[in-house]
């Protein structure tokens, strides 16, 4: 039982921080949605205002991770062109069921060997490497405001709803790359 | 300075004491956030658009196959911090109306991730 390097970053960038990711969005959420007025004595605000602090902190930084390893370490292995042939640039797919050493998964998905998988790579891949890069953005923004208003948003409702929007905003963003390296990794594993 | 945070509606807030805090620093974050998106968006239509834009964004990739991505996804980052980093300087003591600014990054981060759809940048190859 063993995993090749590729599959080693393949599981940090998407099950691990993407599990880190979903634990302190989770948690982050629920505290902030708890900061309302008349929910928390002044002695449970000071309890879990730090926590708070380190929930949204540690979303921003993993989905910092998250991001950087998976443009700069996966998404190469995923788009390396392998075996074009002449004007052929998917030669080293044909007969392939699945990407392997001379078909890259974005040459496999483009090349339509194996049924037609064209639009994972066109709409999931291309959607996925884009909106994902949202997340860190809108995530640390969010972090930054849970922390330099702490308890006053609870006395400010608005601005709370309006944390609450960029925070969710980040995990939409990163549920898109998410769900969609999923399937893309079911469908044309790196290999 | 006026207290920003509604201590009638929220008296658990009197026993914590809290200083108030100028609205400066959060109205930059906000909006910064919004022009890191929008950014982003709009290098991913530019790359589609401009042949010369698509080869200077790849250019950025450190010699490693990541394409066009990685610059616009570095300078998103740069857009987004740089312009933090600006407008917290601009507003550290100052009041602006949160509210607008939360609008416009709100704005400005919507137009971002419609221009990440694949069926709007390809639209513009």
């Amino acid at each position: 039982m063993e995993l090749t390097s590729r599959e080693t970053w393949t599981v940090i960038h998407g099950l691990v921080l993407g599990t880190l990711f979903l634990l302190a969005f989770g948690g982050g959420l629920a505290g902030l949605w708890s900061l309302r007025p008349g929910f928390l004595t002044a002695a449970g605000i000071r309890e879990r205002m730090g926590r708070l602090y380190f929930g949204v902190w540690a979303m921003a930084l993993v989905a910092w991770a998250t991001v950087i390893t998976g443009s700069w370490i996966v998404y190469p292995w995923y788009r390396v062109k392998l075996s074009p042939v002449g004007d052929d640039a998917y030669a080293g797919c044909a007969g392939a069921t699945l990407p392997n050493a001379t078909c890259s998964p974005r040459d496999f998905l483009k090349s339509n060997v194996a049924g037609n998988t064209e639009t994972w790579h066109g709409f999931g891949m291309e959607w996925k490497e884009h909106v994902s890069w949202a997340a860190p953005i809108l995530a640390t923004a969010a972090a930054f405001l849970v922390v330099y208003y702490g308890p006053r948003l609870i006395g400010r409702p608005w601005l709370r709803a309006a944390v609450i929007v960029m925070f969710v905003g980040a995990f939409a963003a990163a549920a898109v790359g998410g769900a969609f390296g999923a399937f893309l990794n079911k469908i044309a594993p790196i290999v | 300075m006026t207290t920003r945070h509604d201590i009638d509606a929220a008296p658990e807030l009197r026993e914590l004491n809290l200083a108030d805090k100028h609205d400066g620093p959060g109205a930059a974050a906000i909006v910064a956030a919004g022009i890191g998106v929008f950014t982003l968006g709009l290098f991913t239509v530019l790359a589609e658009v401009s042949a010369g834009i698509h080869d200077f964004l790849e250019s950025m990739a450190f010699g490693q196959p990541v394409g066009p991505l990685a610059g616009k996804t570095i300078l998103a980052s740069l857009a987004f911090f740089v312009s933090w980093l600006i407008l917290g300087m601009m507003w550290k003591d100052k009041d602006p109306d949160i509210k607008k600014k939360f609008w416009l990054g709100f704005w400005l981060g919507i137009l971002g991730a419609i221009m990440t759809f694949p069926p709007v940048f390809t639209a513009f190859g």
